[in-house]
């Protein structure tokens, strides 16, 4: 295996190419890369966007969970009777109604619709309720009998690595263990060996929640003609469609899901859910609408948010900072069920030779099942946590050897269009701009270890997937495709499975159609969301859907441009490769006044060639390596993000104050440069909420925090300013050269506050968040207390490392003031 | 038990049925189909939905309709002028302000009551005003620019057309 090798001919040649159609295309782009407003703009900025959870239908009634009290319990018996007799009620299911199992990933499958034999964290939903109202369903919950058999509760992730006695799920071979992975390339033991220098670090990254604004909401509708149509709050109609067909063992064809735009998703709403499943059938025992909407106590315990996952980074590095090998442990705290965390625990291993070359590799992963909610994907999925970890450890690496941050990473870096020790094909990449930009925009040089005790700045980098290159469940069909159909009126329509979140998608698809037909984007309407109306999409998760379906999207509307052209160029007598269409009009690039207007264009097609409707499709070419586990890590195309952040401590009170952040951010191209921006900034305020306020955090099984005021994320007085700058730098494989931006730019925010709350007062935050609690105690350790640091280099083993929870009790007896780097001898 | 209610919403009165213990939020969406107020927590503590009694912003999931019968309600479905939008609607579509857009009738709530009171706030006034509203989506950065952008509109259209 060669790492990091360039294939120089092939990426110079690519720079030319794409410097040349860059030059041309941006004279030519009337749409793309244009701060339009987003086509749904004014209706959300009026109120008019309907939710799930303003669905209302003739008939309608309502459902709500029963739901568990205890962590580990088993159902000895539920007895519904008493709910039955109350008035108004008019269903009550149980899991014996539902009794498949489901899952989102198809190898773990460890989920019922509502619980069956076991309950396995506070929460877990056990029965519905159908009602006339939504205060009768709740009363009539409580009237429900069930009888639980308490069982011992796992709650932290030694308990679940040691405790044999106690299985949450019998399938566990070891403990509690749900998957372990182990993967080695290269000769670890030998590079190692051959390190002037081995660093070793221990971090842990706190579990988060997504907390969208909308919470959970479901209509179902099955009808008596045996149809279900399902509306939810959902960013996988697709799956959820797959899961509805399996449990209540109907045909597809019969179940219809509908995504109506969606309030927030971030990963929280990418699982097929209990409160979906039970709607549908609560809707076929009754004959009539049934719609659900969860409270927000009931969204915290949903979760799926992001895994608590302690972590152990050795690399090795010569005098010069060149890695030789490293190796990344990682433990995640998975909670009750699967979820996604097969992809989750493969993610923390998957992408850190993305940024760096590493030649030699090898990684270890862990996934317990604890008895707490079930853990999932959050923005930035299982790469959130390894990139805190190893953009701090880089830090660290860089301060013994005397090398500056930005310098060292950028000596290190993956150069474009190589491949990694772990088989990920990187193609385009402009991570060395982004470091340069976002140092030049902060001015980093010039505060970098010379601002005054209190005040530091710290840098970090990171990358992420524009679309897994795989899809969950093998098949060789596309994992995106769209329709588009062009009316006499010269009206545009896409038809894509995506569900729009509030990222944006449904503009982004429209952009594309209407700068390749030469329409306004308000002329195309965008059908998304529906799996009866529009082809698959595999949805809206793992920053597919710019990449994905917008190829879709473009290789359906150039087919049916060329449609188009033909009709126009025979029509006005010019050879069809001369025509150009934009602001409405198909015209001659040689003499404008030769043209037609877009509606006359469609007139002229649909006459030639009948009913004007095309299809695209996007597949990525075939990514996965070699190796088992090798389907996790894929992608197209991957986004880089530099970010440097400035904080104040203040050393009395222990606060961090973030002053700003600056991120530099390579999508490619910014089809639109306001959403990117918007991805940015968002992006940047929900990794500052982890890195300074966020935790996910439980006592005896119950959440501590499940409600704003208690679960701490940023308002309005808490963000500081953020400039966001986007490298463009397009990528042959994108649309119009497009990568990801919605997930990448999150990653390198934690590490970043962390390094720089190092350079200002000298102490290292190895586990989020960075309380004023553990600032303090970190200073504490500080020889000479505090307010004897001068922020400035060289001061190894000032490190916090203190974990409230004690996940990390088995590290090594010197927690105070552990060697960072020691001089290799016999592979450490 | 259910009362009759005497609301002004918008501008327009309403007779509503409704029972008696359901908050002004409930009453609003399910009786009353005005479903741009949104309920993000109904505990009072993300702000989406705010609505403007007597011009000013309130929480909608924590109050009584019984409370503000003889009071002025304003929504977000009576801030535009028939089919002209606020200046801050068009601020926020422009500036890409909403992005999922649930948060976004209560932050539009809360930031008009503060153009009301003055045309030219600071960054710090829009922060404080808002500090009561929750979005997850934007960091807030674009819905800042937009209430200031909104502001600098409406001093201008007023300068324009002095009233």
């Amino acid at each position: 295996m060669v790492t990091g090798q360039t294939h120089p001919d092939e990426a110079r040649q690519w720079e030319k190419t794409m410097a040349t159609a860059t030059k041309e295309q941006e004279t030519e782009f009337s749409i793309i890369g244009k701060r339009n407003p987003k086509i749904e703009a004014h209706q959300k900025a009026s109120g008019e966007t309907r939710y799930a959870g303003d669905i209302k239908l003739p008939r309608l009634i309502w459902a709500k969970l029963l739901r568990s009290p205890h962590p580990h319990a088993r159902i000895r018996s539920i007895d519904a009777s008493r709910a039955l007799a109350c008035p108004g009620v008019q269903s009550v299911i149980t899991g014996a109604d539902m009794p498949v199992t489901i899952g989102i990933m198809p190898t773990s499958q460890d989920e019922h619709p509502l619980a069956v034999d076991k309950v396995r964290y506070v929460g877990d939903p056990v029965a519905a309720v159908a009602a006339v109202d939504e205060e009768t369903a709740a009363d009539a919950c409580r009237l429900i009998d069930v009888a639980y058999e308490l069982l011992p509760p796992i709650l932290t992730i030694d308990e679940a690595l040691t405790r044999e006695d106690v299985k949450i799920h019998e399938h566990s071979r070891r403990a509690n263990v749900h998957r372990e992975v182990h993967l080695d390339f290269g000769d670890v033991e030998g590079a190692f060996a051959e390190a002037d220098h081995v660093q070793e670090d221990e971090f842990f990254f706190e579990g988060t929640t997504h907390a969208a604004m909308e919470n959970y909401a479901a209509v179902a509708h099955w009808e008596l003609n045996d149809k279900l149509t399902l509306w939810s709050s959902t960013q996988v109609p697709h799956y959820l469609h797959r899961e509805l067909a399996k449990v209540f063992e109907v045909p597809k064809s019969r179940i219809r899901v509908i995504a109506p735009p969606v309030g927030g998703g971030f990963g929280g709403k990418s699982d097929p859910f209990s409160h979906e499943f039970a709607v549908a059938l609560l809707s076929r025992r009754c004959g009539r609408p049934v719609k659900i909407v969860l409270d927000r106590e009931e969204a915290f315990y949903t979760h799926r948010g992001r895994h608590p996952v302690r972590m152990h980074v050795k690399t090795g590095v010569k005098n010069d900072g060149t890695i030789t090998a490293v190796h990344f442990q990682s433990i995640l705290d998975g909670g009750g069920y699967s979820s996604y965390g097969l992809a989750s625990t493969y993610y923390t291993g998957a992408l850190l030779g993305v940024t760096y070359r590493i030649p030699a590799y090898k990684f270890d992963g862990t996934r317990v099942y604890t008895n707490k909610p079930a853990c999932g994907p959050k923005r930035g999925h299982g790469t959130t946590q390894p990139r805190f970890a190893f953009e701090c450890h880089l830090d660290k690496i860089a301060e013994q050897l005397g090398l500056n941050p930005v310098e060292y990473r950028k000596k290190i870096l993956t150069p474009p269009y190589s491949e990694t020790v772990n088989q990920l094909r990187v193609t385009s990449s402009a991570a060395n701009e982004c470091l340069d930009r976002v140092v030049e925009a902060s001015d980093f040089g010039e505060k970098f270890r010379k601002l005054p005790y209190g005040k530091g700045v710290g840098v970090a980098l990171s990358c992420y997937i524009s679309g897994a290159g795989l899809p969950i469940y093998w098949n060789d069909m596309p994992h995106s495709g769209a329709t588009i159909k062009v009316d006499r009126g010269g009206g545009v329509t896409v038809y894509c499975g995506v569900a729009d979140l509030g990222q944006g998608c449904d503009s982004l698809l429209a952009y594309i159609a209407a700068e390749e037909l030469g329409v306004e984007p308000g002329d195309v309407r965008v059908v998304a969301g529906d799996t009866d109306l529009a082809p698959v999409d595999l949805g809206s998760y793992s920053s597919r859907v710019t990449f994905m379906a917008g190829n879709a999207v473009l290789d359906a509307a150039q087919k049916m441009k060329r449609q188009i052209f033909a009709a126009v160029a025979e029509n006005l007598e010019v050879p069809l490769e001369r025509l150009a269409a934009s602001w409405g009009q198909v015209y001659d690039t040689d003499d404008r006044t030769r043209c037609v207007t877009f509606e006359e264009a469609a007139i002229l097609a649909e006459s030639a060639c009948g009913t004007l409707a095309t299809v695209g499709s996007y597949k990525p070419p075939h990514l996965a390596g070699n190796y088992k586990g090798s389907g996790v890590g894929p992608s197209p195309a991957y986004s880089f993000t530099s970010c440097v952040a400035q904080v104040e401590v203040n050393t009395d009170t222990g606060h961090v104050r973030v002053e700003k952040l600056w991120l530099a951010h390579d999508c490619g191209r910014a089809l639109n440069p306001v959403n990117v921006e918007g991805q940015i900034e968002g992006s940047a305020y929900m990794g500052l909420g982890e890195a300074l306020l966020e935790e996910s955090a439980f006592r005896q099984g119950l959440h501590k925090k499940p409600s704003f005021l208690e679960y701490r994320l940023p308002t309005f007085l808490d963000m500081p300013p953020v400039e966001s700058i986007i490298v463009e730098n397009p990528d042959r494989e994108g649309p119009y050269g497009a990568k990801e931006a919605g997930e990448g730019p999150l990653n390198p925010v934690p590490p970043a506050i962390a390094n720089a709350i190092f350079d200002a007062i000298g102490v290292r935050l190895d586990a989020t968040p960075f309380t004023p609690e553990k600032v303090l105690r970190a200073l504490a350790r500080v020889p000479g207390g505090r307010g004897q640091g001068t922020g400035s280099a060289g001061i190894a083993g000032r490190t916090e490392q203190s974990d409230p929870r004690g996940l990390s009790r088995r590290r090594s007896s010197a927690t105070e003031s552990r060697p960072t780097a020691t001089a290799n001898g016999a592979g450490s | 038990m259910k009362q009759i209610l005497h609301l002004r919403v918008n501008g327009q009165p309403f007779e509503v049925l409704a029972p008696v213990h359901h908050t002004l939020l409930e009453v609003l969406r399910e009786e009353m189909d005005l479903t741009g107020t949104k309920h993000g927590c109904e505990l009072g503590e993300c702000g989406a939905c705010t609505v403007l009694v007597n011009d000013v912003p309130t929480l909608s999931c924590l109050t009584l309709p019984v409370e503000v019968q003889n009071a002025e309600i304003a929504t977000v479905e009576g801030m535009a002028d028939g089919s002209t939008m606020h200046p801050l609607q068009t601020a926020f579509a422009e500036n890409g302000a909403a992005q999922c857009g649930y948060c976004t009738p209560g932050i539009l709530m809360s930031a008009r009551a503060l153009l009301d009171r003055t045309l030219e706030p600071t960054e710090d006034d829009v922060r404080q005003a808002l500090s009561g509203n929750l979005c997850r989506c934007t960091g807030y950065t674009k819905i800042i620019d937009a209430v200031l952008q909104a502001g600098r509109d409406l001093k201008l259209r007023r300068a324009i057309h002095p009233t």
